[in-house]
């Protein structure tokens, strides 16, 4: 067993681990944190994408041991107070069936905005093209996702209602 | 635009309201199964096999019992002890819990172990040592079905082949009196290749028998809560577990698709555990054993066959099905149709002669047959009657637009008996196409493609106009297990007027929590928010067969209008006490009665809860409840016209969808914005069978793309972005006139998809292309026909 400090969502945790362990288990099992899901085991799915320092990652790819000293961001920890604009734009848009993917896509949308605040399409899809939604169809989170984009720039929001002729 | 006869604020049909659900799964606070953690909770893990058909001659626990934390390792011979080694499948075959001395496919359960760690379990996965006999599978449903093919259920007592069961419907000879006669006739050969539902999240349970009261809670990834309760109860009822000791409870679910609707050995054994240890066991299954041992779909080999006029009016179809079940038929379907409702393959055509014959064969692969978003074997129904009428259109050299619009049902034959018989109930499958054919621009497209075909490049566009067949069903022919096949709806309303309602379906991410509770508002005129809809718990919700097939809408959303009308019914008599009028005199607006000609002497809704409960009539019962089973009349036929435009990459073979419009027609529209979600939804997974997926099999039995990494399940870059739009034909026997609508797109986009690729290469002489339709397959016929 190693010895870990973690800060995650603000909250410093040390903790005893398997040297084995996996980031996506400390999470989920450690510290009860559930909102970060696992739908594979070869880090295709993208459903325990969460943030370290800062950068998406698929957080079962990653040992516990490897994240001491480090900050952790999952879906728990996104808005302090209400909902976060990806949040926002996700219900509005109906950007979600299931809700399994959901999180893991939040996480991974927040670094893609972080990093192009005013991204196309085009660039939204290879953006969350490493993970994977089986409901959707993925429209409405591209939606989402401009939707959190213009509401994050200060922009005019897009109109939400479904373009359903 | 849809029209509302609800207030935003209340919320009742056509209203795009936002999912009630949304709130817990944005912010990480749903529970699903492997969220639940109980105190003193043990961990399943599975041994598999690596062989497709093998004996097991040992099988040696004793390293794996001496790892700390191991409590016990399960084998067959173990449950055999309890009668428990065998379990029935829905479709009356019977399927190894674990088996005891051989392996039908590769990745069969073998053994189970259970520890007090995760990580210990996987870690005695490897310490456990079988030691197998291996055997040379039969993979070929065509060689499995040959007179000297090795007999493979040697387990059933007198069994002599590998044959499963016929199954026939309609009039052969006239039939084929018909396709002697018929001036043209076109025959094609296809397969709907072996896929997988590949929901994001996997199978799992956790069981948690009580020694003490007797008592087993199962929370599992389940479609069918209060159906599989039953299964259990008629399975254990022997060691104690009687229906009332048994609660089943679904939570949130990440996707079900009609693969969370088969009882798996996992759940079975994670049952026995728990009962012989006294303590809970939860198992949740990885990816790669999801993808490589649970329920496949489709499968099916298809002979379609249609007969017709130079002019181009069809005249008849026959059909010849083989059907690989894997080494036993753990379909779910309704018991009395063991091909499901393959018998919708007349499709959207009006002509007088059909039929359709199958025969189901054991093969060394998986069990299953599921359900995949299609109400039975309609996806591979609609895409052998979609396919063979463009196989006709080519032949005789007409516009496969033009043939639909010459053989479509008209709007005023319905209700329209089919060749096979169903009775359609409605349907403006003119209207759709026409539709469909506008927002693509249809007529320019073709100019398009004669240019680009005249530069050499190569541009397709698809039709499918399908009839889908949903809402199982009348409980006259449909049942599971002699269950018949109704659903339920239980509303409570409180004194101040918000309500509870509790269902027997179960959803899996189509929105019930908001639909549900729109269809109650639309009713009774309370708020939708104010509207708690419940699912999943067998101990609260009223009995219901659960959610697959597009039922829940036609089943427990019509239970839910027929209890919300017996309310308003109630409500009636208490408006008329309270204003001191007879009821003949009250007219009703969503939300309140009024005295005709005095709209201002009125009684809202929640004033009338509330005399319900502090000054009802006397001789009328207190409170405000009702409950309904719905037994539909019949089945309901939503339907829809898509066009797919592709662009074909002559250097790689690679297909694109440039665009795929959908025009569906689902009936009354509950929700927009939850209807348009499930067809993006739905039409991702038609694209993904018809240019990525596909489980394949080597002739050893070994499965070659067994995981995320080479199951490719489509990201958002194989996703086009879909237009969608709608027509409205209400169904004339269901309450509110909705059909259902998550499984068409899956259902109805395949064809449409491969229409497109053929019209791209059919100046080469090309008539059929086979899903999935890959790069390397486009190229090697470019390569033929001396295209590239």
């Amino acid at each position: 067993m190693k010895e870990i400090t973690v800060t995650v969502n603000g909250v410093e945790h040390t903790l005893e681990v398997d040297p084995r362990l996996l980031l996506v288990h400390l999470i989920r099992e450690n510290l009860s944190l559930t909102g970060t899901h696992i739908g594979c085991d070869t880090s295709n799915c993208g459903a325990c994408t969460i943030l370290l320092d800062g950068k998406s990652i698929k957080s079962c790819t990653v040992f516990a041991v490897q994240v001491n000293g480090k900050n952790i961001a999952t879906v728990e920890g996104l808005a302090a107070d209400g909902l976060h604009p990806l949040q926002e734009g996700f219900k509005e848009t109906h950007g979600l069936h299931c809700g399994f993917c959901t999180p893991g896509m939040l996480m991974r949308a927040v670094e893609l905005l972080e990093k192009n605040p005013n991204p196309t399409e085009e660039e939204i899809r290879w953006g969350i093209s490493g993970n994977l939604c089986r409901c959707t169809g993925y429209n409405n989170i591209v939606r989402a996702i401009q939707y959190a984009a213009a509401k994050m720039r200060g922009d005019e929001l897009p109109v939400t209602d479904p373009e359903f002729v | 635009m849809i029209q509302c006869k609800t207030s935003k604020e209340i919320g009742g049909m056509g209203h795009s309201m936002r999912r009630k659900e949304d709130a817990r799964f944005i912010q990480g606070k749903g529970q699903y199964v492997d969220d639940i953690k109980l105190p003193e909770m043990l961990y399943m893990d599975i041994v598999r096999s690596p062989f497709a058909y093998a004996k097991i001659t040992n099988i040696n626990i004793e390293k794996a019992m001496a790892l700390p934390g191991v409590l016990a390792v399960i084998t067959g011979k173990d449950l055999e002890q309890y009668n428990l080694h065998w379990m029935p499948t829905l479709m009356s075959d019977t399927q190894m819990v674990l088996p005891v001395d051989t392996v039908m496919y590769q990745s069969q359960e073998v053994a189970a172990v259970i520890a007090t760690e995760r990580y210990i379990a996987a870690d005695a996965v490897e310490l456990v040592e079988v030691e197998y006999e291996p055997m040379q599978p039969v993979m070929d449903p065509y060689k499995a079905m040959e007179a000297d093919a090795p007999v493979l259920r040697i387990d059933k007592e007198g069994k002599t082949d590998n044959h499963i069961w016929h199954w026939e419907a309609g009039d052969k000879e006239a039939t084929d009196r018909i396709f002697d006669d018929a001036e043209v006739k076109v025959k094609e050969q296809m397969h709907i290749p072996r896929i997988h539902v590949a929901s994001i999240e996997t199978c799992g349970c956790v069981a948690n028998y009580d020694k003490v009261n007797n008592h087993l809670t199962m929370y599992m990834t389940t479609q069918a809560p209060h159906a599989i309760r039953t299964v259990i109860a008629l399975v254990a009822g022997h060691v104690g577990l009687t229906e009332e000791k048994v609660r089943v409870i679904s939570p949130d679910i990440g996707g079900g698709f009609g693969g969370k609707v088969p009882v798996y050995p996992g759940y079975v054994i994670a049952i026995a555990a728990s009962f012989l240890i006294g303590k809970p066991v939860k198992w949740i299954e990885d990816r790669s054993e999801n993808l490589q041992a649970d329920s496949f779909a489709r499968d099916y080999h298809i002979t379609a066959e249609m007969a017709g006029t130079k002019d181009g009016k069809i005249l008849a179809t026959r059909f010849k099905l083989l059907c690989d079940h894997g080494y036993t038929d753990a379909a779910a379907n309704p018991s009395k149709f063991p091909t499901g409702l393959f018998s919708i393959c007349t499709g959207s055509y009006d002509y007088g002669h059909s039929y359709a014959e199958a025969d189901a064969v054991y093969t060394n692969k998986p069990p299953g047959g599921v359900a995949y978003r299609c109400s039975f074997r309609v996806t591979e129904a609609v895409h052998a009657i979609e396919r063979i009428t463009d196989c006709y259109a080519q032949e005789i050299n007409k516009d496969p637009a033009q043939l639909r619009f010459d053989n479509f049902i008209n709007k005023d034959q319905f209700p329209y008996k089919s060749a096979l018989g169903w009775e359609y109930d409605s349907g403006d499958y003119h209207q759709g196409l026409q539709k469909a054919m506008e927002v693509v621009g249809y007529d320019d497209l073709r100019k398009e493609q004669a240019e680009k075909r005249a530069r050499g490049e190569l541009m397709g566009i698809g039709i499918s106009t399908f009839t889908e067949i949903v809402g199982a069903g009348p409980s006259r022919e449909f049942d599971i297990l002699g269950i018949k096949m109704f659903d339920s709806a239980e509303i409570r309303v409180h004194p101040t007027g918000k309500a509870i309602a509790r269902f027997g379906t179960k959803s899996q991410g189509q929105g019930h929590e908001t639909t549900y509770a729109q269809i109650v508002a639309e009713e009774l005129g309370i708020p939708a928010e104010h509207i708690q809809v419940e699912e999943g718990d067998t101990d609260t919700a009223p009995y219901g067969l659960g959610t697959y097939a597009s039922r829940s809408t036609p089943t427990a959303g019509a239970a839910a209008a027929i209890a919300s009308r017996k309310l308003r019914e109630k409500a009636k008599k208490i408006a008329a006490y309270l204003l001191e009028v007879s009821e003949e005199d009250l007219e009703w607006e969503p939300g309140k009665f009024f005295v005709k000609g005095a709209p201002d002497k009125a009684k809202t809704i929640q004033e009338i809860v509330f005399a319900a409960y502090t000054n009802h009539p006397q001789g009328m019962e207190a409170g405000f409840e009702a409950t309904h089973y719905y037994d539909p009349p019949n089945l309901t036929f939503p339907s829809g016209a898509y066009i797919c435009v592709v662009d074909i990459d002559k250097e790689t073979g690679e297909v694109k969808v440039r665009r795929f419009v959908a025009i569906d027609d689902c009936g009354h529209i509950i929700n927009p914005m939850i209807v348009q979600g499930q067809v993006h939804g739905g039409l991702t997974q038609g694209l993904a069978p018809a240019l990525y997926e596909e489980l394949i099999y080597d002739e050893e039995g070994n499965i070659l793309n067994g995981t995320f990494m080479d199951y490719l399940v489509p990201t958002a870059v194989e996703s086009p972005s879909w237009e969608t739009g709608h027509t409205v034909t209400p169904s004339p026997h269901h309450p509110i006139g909705a059909k259902g609508v998550g499984e068409s797109p899956t259902v109805g986009a395949p064809p449409a998809i491969v229409n497109a690729v053929v019209d791209a290469l059919s100046h080469l002489g090309v008539t059929h292309m086979e899903i999935p339709i890959t790069a390397p397959k486009v190229w090697k016929i470019l390569k033929e026909k001396g295209a590239l």
